[in-house]
């Protein structure tokens, strides 16, 4: 993986870019030492590791949009960065780029229970959201793993996912409006506590933009009200296509659960070893059915679960007794990354999305390419909406060990393209995958993107090197490459 | 005297654009059935790209949730399709028959005008629901964005942009959608009177009985209903939708009862009266086609002071995040006193004479670094203004 060549003459100047930064942050929140540095040579994509030229930690709005500018001038790059548990790169450092950490803002301004919302700073951690509003019964549904660690600025940044997004939607469906700065200082408002922005819809396509149209500084999200209960199911399978049918008979049957997840016998084994939650070790795929409401409908809809699972075949079946057993059944699943991190040195999470129903082929072909490099993998999958985490198992120590891995998991993601799924779920393009957007996208739908990139960051300086593999220039993409000469009338049916 | 290109594949998009953009830039109104063209500025463009031959349903997985259909494909079509295996599009796009006085419309039309009904705040909006698309740019390049599968992160979202864009940055071919199994039964909570209708609306929306619609319609309003439990209630109607499952539905509603008695007598409709009553709130039926429209995009406990404060008749859906409010004529559509009565938000006039919406912005004006901005994505897509100019 290459990145952009970084500047000389940026990391000549980097004594006047501290001097001008410190002009706008004063103490320590400009870090230059290479000890201090050291910290932020990474976001959650271990694998890849550089030091920042300087890390910045503004506090309010007006530096971040003098950082900027100030940036914008001496033509310096930017790397936004939250908490750095993203699982792409897409807040690994530059050498010749100012880290921007959003990590000081971090206060919850406003608890609108009326309207449902809550008005935070980027840098309030996903689960601090809903620790202020769960003892007034709320919560904010999206819940990705890191939740205890990753910021909401970062979800916005990487329309981060979870468990139970199946049913209330990924971030996008759950943010009403941004503050945001530009690259060239500008702050503007997208949204706000009404629903639909309004014009066209900006707020949508800066949710998951991985850092590059600009700095979030402050969001608006909905809470909702938590169900009144929730029950979980472990239903197991002797084979994986069962565990496939299951869902899709669940979906079929107008269903949607709260969540549901799937896992293999390798993901099972190790999730049971490293913390006792009930899974049984004698089936080849395990599903983790959660349903929520009031009491009458989650009764009535376990038993719909369960008459439609030992339909087709389950051999293990247990419903969670109580709020205890519940929270005990989802333990394994939520401790996937650590409990496979304990059967293996090192591993890679890959997160393709796949139409439902090609679940048993990509399972199939995944096992052959396993064999294939000699590597293990456990799968864990949100099965509901299709979306694969397979974890691949290597040694970074063994000479070409994670060549080999990230082989494996980019001919994985290629293999998810193929049946009509995409690069990535959740977890973003980052440096990661960025490599691979020729798979799904031709020249040209990338260039349509990149114009995108143009209207707001046109310099290209926010967070190059990630989600493209090349970014044009703006001027070359705006260029037109249709004859200037008059065409006559297409051939087209005419009144 | 326009002319009608009338494309019948992608092949012939791409050259109806390509001959657009060359030479003096030719501008194209964009349009599927045409029966939204009341909203937003008359267009009068000397030629017109009419996409209802592109039709036809080109995959439909019912137990996969999806759908992909070409842009000119009926929304009846749609529909019926979905009918059969007991699916709907769950943001419930509105029919434009009492708004425009046209019914129909195409699926094109309905995801770039980003239309939608009472379940907004439950399910989202056709921006929500839409999962990718096919289209032809105003560069005259055909791309594509998005794909077929709900959890995408791949790239940037232009499918977000470009539902609701009015067919201002592209001319969508294809697009794909989420659809979601009907539920097994709808039901709908009425109170009469309600002594504080806002906050009545905000506890039901606020329960934990996840309501799929919370309307409020004063009394003037709720006496033009065809259904006779609200018009013939002599007073105003709140009215709350509990769906899902059998079971669930009743003691939702059996809850949501005894929730709001405290501010006026409860009743409960059934199936067909549920179906009925939320029609008429989707498609806005209660007002007559000569007034004028605007409709109001707000937090929801500023809903109720903003009506108030306007002359006009109105009722809330949202639980009062959305206010329909209709207005006696004027020519400049009381565009001033609407948008200086909100506090955040937007107002979008939804309904007025060709020669009133030339004058007056249609859609809510965007503070200045926004509008830029949006000049600048519109230019990526279409730098010399040749898909539906003005229209937003």
């Amino acid at each position: 993986m290459k990145m952009p060549t970084p500047d000389a003459g940026t990391i000549a100047k980097r004594g006047e870019i501290i001097k001008r930064l410190r002009a706008i942050v004063p103490g320590e929140g400009v870090i230059v030492d290479d000890s201090e540095l050291r910290t932020f040579e990474c976001d959650g994509l271990m694998a890849y590791k550089q030091l920042p030229m300087v890390v910045v930690l503004p506090q309010t709005t007006q530096q971040v949009s003098q950082i900027l500018k100030a940036c914008h001038e001496m033509g310096v790059k930017i790397v936004p960065r939250g908490a750095g548990t993203g699982l792409s790169g897409g807040a690994l450092p530059l050498a010749d780029a100012v880290t921007v950490g959003l990590g000081k803002f971090n206060t919850i301004l406003d608890i609108d229970y009326e309207n449902r919302c809550v008005v935070a700073q980027p840098g309030v951690t996903n689960r601090a959201i809903t620790d202020a509003v769960e003892d007034e019964g709320f919560y904010y549904a999206p819940d990705p793993s890191s939740k205890i660690a990753c910021t909401i600025g970062g979800n916005i940044a990487e329309n981060a996912g979870g468990m139970h997004c199946l049913k209330y939607g990924l971030t996008t469906n759950n943010v009403l409006g941004v503050e945001m700065v530009l690259m060239d200082g500008e702050v503007i408002r997208l949204g706000g506590k009404h629903m639909d922005a309004g014009g066209l819809d900006l707020l949508g396509a800066v949710t998951g933009s991985e850092g590059l149209l600009g700095i979030i500084t402050e969001v608006t999200v909905r809470i909702l009200k938590q169900p009144d209960t929730a029950k979980a199911l472990l239903v197991g399978f002797p084979g994986v296509e069962a565990g496939g049918e299951c869902v899709a008979k669940i979906i079929g049957a107008g269903i949607i659960p709260g969540a549901m997840e799937m896992m293999d016998k390798m993901a099972i084994g190790a999730m049971q070893k490293f913390v006792d939650s009930g899974y049984p070790l004698d089936v080849e795929s395990l599903l983790v059915v959660e349903l929520d409401g009031p009491e009458a409908e989650v009764e009535y809809l376990t038993e719909r679960v369960r008459e439609i699972a030992e339909s087709v075949g389950s051999s293990f079946l247990r419903v969670s007794a109580n709020e205890t057993e519940r929270q005990q059944f989802w333990k394994g699943r939520m401790s996937a990354f650590p409990s496979v991190g304990r059967i293996s040195p090192d591993y890679l999470t890959m997160d393709g999305t796949i139409p439902r129903h090609k679940l048993p082929e990509v399972l199939t072909r995944m096992n052959e390419l396993s064999d294939k490099y000699d590597l293990r993998v456990a799968n864990v999958f949100h099965a509901g909406d299709g979306n694969l985490h397979p974890l691949i198992l290597f040694d970074a120590n063994v000479a070409g060990d994670l060549d080999k891995a990230e082989a494996f998991g980019h001919d994985i993601l290629r293999l998810c393209v193929e049946v009509g799924g995409v690069l990535s779920g959740e977890h973003g393009i980052g440096v990661e995958k960025r490599d691979l957007m020729g798979e799904m996208f031709t020249e040209d739908d990338i260039k349509q993107q990149q114009r995108l990139k143009c209207a707001f960051d046109a310099g290209g300086l926010l967070n190059p090197g990630k989600v493209y593999p090349t970014l044009h220039r703006c001027a070359e993409l705006g260029r037109m490459h249709v004859t200037d000469g008059k065409l006559p009338f297409p051939d087209i049916p005419r009144f | 005297m326009s002319d009608i290109f009338k494309p019948e594949n992608d092949g012939h998009v791409l050259d109806a654009m390509r001959w657009a953009v060359s030479g003096n830039a030719k501008i194209l109104e964009v349009m599927g059935q045409g029966t939204k063209r009341g909203l937003g500025p008359a267009q009068n463009a000397d030629n017109v790209l009419d996409l209802s031959g592109l039709s036809g349903i080109t995959l439909y997985e019912p137990e996969e949730l999806v759908m992909t259909a070409r842009a000119g494909t009926p929304i009846a079509e749609v529909q019926a399709a979905l009918d059969e295996a007991n699916q709907m599009l769950a943001f419930e796009p509105w029919s434009p028959a009492s708004l425009y006085g046209v019914d129909g419309g195409t699926v094109g039309g309905v995801f770039a005008s980003a239309v939608t009904g009472p379940r907004r705040p439950l399910v989202g909006s056709a921006r929500d629901h839409m999962l990718g698309f096919h289209a032809v740019s105003g560069r005259g390049e055909i791309f594509k964005s998005g794909g077929r599968v709900v959890k995408n992160v791949t790239g940037f979202d232009l499918t977000k942009l470009m539902a609701g864009s009015m067919g201002t940055l592209a001319v969508m071919t294809d697009v794909s959608f989420k659809v979601l199994p009907k539920p097994e039964k709808s039901r709908t909570v009425l109170v009469f009177g309600a002594t504080d209708p806002g906050q009545a609306m905000r506890d039901a929306q606020n329960s934990p009985y996840e309501v799929s619609g919370v309307a409020h319609l004063p009394t003037n309003v709720a006496v033009r209903s065809t259904v006779s439990y609200v018009s013939d209630a002599g007073s105003s109607v709140t009215a709350v939708r509990v769906e899902g499952p059998g079971p669930s539905v009743e003691v939702r509603c059996t809850a949501l009862r005894e929730l709001l008695s405290k501010y006026g007598a409860v009743e409960e409709l059934h199936t067909a009266n549920t179906v009925s009553l939320w029609r008429e709130i989707r498609d806005v039926s209660f007002f007559t086609s000569e007034r004028q429209l605007w409709r109001l995009s707000v937090a929801p406990s500023d809903g109720p002071q903003i009506a108030a404060k306007l002359h006009g008749e109105y009722y809330f859906d949202w639980a009062g995040g959305l206010v329909w409010l209709a207005m006696d004529a004027q020519d400049d559509a009381n565009a001033d006193q609407v948008r200086g009565a909100l506090n955040g938000g937007h107002a979008t006039l939804m309904r007025a004479s060709e020669d009133v919406r030339a004058r007056v912005a249609v859609f809510q004006p965007q503070a200045d670094g926004v509008a830029q901005l949006m000049k600048r994505v519109r230019a990526g897509f279409d730098p010399h203004n040749i898909l539906n100019p003005g229209r937003m």
